[in-house]
């Protein structure tokens, strides 16, 4: 799931000052779940931005905002809408903001700020899991990630910094390494972790990534 | 050859004395320090921004101390360098016959005085001690052949004091494998971890200096054992420094009786004093616990 949360209000305003008469969109997958921009925000935000003086054209909750094609198709028909408005504000991820962006000829603003990628522990709590690294490193660390839950992603064992089991870097947060030993133990593969693992591929991550299946 | 290296593989207990570079260009209490031990130790220490906090690199400070005699330890860590960096930086301490690195994955960045900063980690401990490997075989990380070669004798860190231990010498393997040949460990006050950690590291090819920290305060103790990671104080030696009249001597007693210690019990090979910016007691510890000869160290 691709975490996001609202942006401050008034950021929200300042983008719109000189726009009059906004569309609002939303995303029917990770923002509807992370209460950013499914529905409920979509019609919270259209009072807000009513209060603030602005005309609201059109809403609609794309489904899903990051797929080019379907977004392009969703939006045709808010063709007139969009003709005749200042601005587009998308409640999607950054990645369903820059799809709208694309399609859509008039300025497009974001309200929410994407997180991460993650857990749902809860409504309202969310956990950094993947750092779409290129090269899942799962097979090996008991299900644990490495890269992701030790903020040095460390391949080849824990650094000294753990206290009391905790991370220095936040002491709220396990050793994911500590965690890692103790799953493979556990299971009776710390053979996994004995090798040294050469330094990471780091091309994997240039940006921007492509991916082509066709 | 390196002085550490010689006197290490002649089986002799070695002393290296840890200096942090200052912050600024004034180098005079560093010299000041660097003169009143310099003889007695087999090698200084020098750090990699220590705790993450900006100051002058290790190589500049180095070179400097080798200048004056000393027999330099750069430390490197894999925080604020990538691999490009830190090879570059490995062979320019090689241009000015740097001959002992202590490889270390390095304190992030969020817990020194630059938080904002991005970290790198580019290549963690173990891959640096490869990439040290690599270089003294002739060769760059990308198989590239070097002119002129390094010849560095490698080190690293333990923290005995972690639980699980077995964790942490499970990664001392893979640092021996990468090329570590001695290991400093983070501060020891109870000597019965290090027996525990003597016991399961006996496997282990590597020479092992005992990490030593000179107390000032009961106040400093508690601190450490509460927020350092890797450091714990027994209550005993924190009432002690309570109860002393002289706080920075009772201190350097403490860090004297520990090292006779751990040298009559054979639990190391040597040891790594620490002295956080009081380097000039460095003579006092090591007369107290007899370490200080005449002819000095050679």
């Amino acid at each position: 799931m691709i975490i996001s949360e609202k942006k401050p209000v008034e950021e929200v305003v300042g983008f719109l000052k000189d726009s009059k008469k906004i569309i609002i969109t939303g995303c029917s997958l990770c923002a509807t779940t992370c209460k950013t921009g499914g529905e409920d925000e979509i019609i919270e935000m259209k009072k807000l931005l009513e209060n603030e003086g602005k005309e609201v054209l059109a809403t609609k909750v794309l489904d899903p905002s990051c797929n080019y094609l379907k977004t392009r198709k969703d939006l045709k028909k808010l063709k007139k809408e969009i003709k005749e408005a200042d601005a587009i504000l998308s409640l999607a991820c950054g990645d369903g903001v820059q799809t709208v962006a694309k399609v859509a000829k008039v300025p497009v603003y974001p309200g929410t700020n994407t997180m991460f990628i993650g857990e749902i522990e809860r409504v309202g709590k969310y956990e950094e899991a993947c750092k779409a690294c290129g090269e899942c490193q799962l097979g090996w660390s008991g299900g644990i990630c490495p890269i992701t839950k030790c903020p040095k992603g460390l391949i080849n064992g824990p650094c000294g910094g753990a206290k009391d089991k905790k991370c220095e870097v936040d002491s709220d947060n396990d050793c994911a390494w500590i965690k890692i030993y103790e799953k493979l133990k556990e299971e009776d593969k710390l053979d996994n972790i004995k090798e040294i693992k050469p330094p990471r591929n780091f091309r994997k991550e240039l940006h921007p990534s492509k991916l082509n299946l066709r | 050859m390196s002085l550490l290296k010689k006197t290490l593989e002649r089986e002799e207990f070695a002393i290296t004395a840890e200096m942090a570079p200052p912050k600024g260009t004034d180098f005079s209490h560093l010299l000041d320090c660097a003169r009143k031990i310099k003889g007695k130790v087999h090698g200084v220490n020098v750090t990699d921004f220590q705790s993450s906090v900006m100051r002058v690199s290790s190589l500049a400070t180095c070179k400097i101390l080798k200048e004056e005699g000393l027999e330099p330890v750069l430390q490197i860590t894999g925080r604020d360098r990538n691999r490009i960096a830190i090879q570059g930086e490995l062979l320019s301490a090689g241009v000015f016959e740097i001959e002992n690195v202590l490889a270390l994955t390095g304190d992030h960045s969020v817990v020194g005085d630059h938080p904002e900063s991005r970290a790198v980690y580019d290549l963690d401990s173990v891959g640096i001690l490869q990439t040290i490997t690599t270089l003294n075989g002739g060769k760059d990380m990308s198989g590239n052949d070097l002119k002129g070669t390094p010849e560095f004798f490698m080190g690293a860190c333990v923290t005995p004091e972690y639980d699980p231990m077995d964790l942490q010498i499970l990664k001392m393997e893979k640092k021996v494998q990468a090329g570590a040949r001695y290991f400093q460990t983070q501060a020891i006050y109870d000597i019965e971890t290090m027996k525990e950690f003597k016991e399961k590291s006996k496997h282990i090819d590597a020479k092992v200096l005992a990490g030593i920290i000179p107390l000032k305060s009961a106040g400093m103790a508690k601190f450490m054992s509460k927020n350092v990671p890797g450091i714990n104080v027994p209550d005993e030696i924190i009432e002690r420094m309570k109860n002393a009249d002289d706080k920075v001597e009772e201190g350097i007693k403490i860090a004297a009786e520990c090292i006779k210690e751990l040298r009559e019990e054979n639990l190391c090979d040597g040891v790594h004093i620490m002295a956080i910016g009081a380097e000039e007691n460095i003579p006092k510890i090591l007369e107290e616990a007899e370490l200080l000869t005449a002819e000095g160290v050679s």
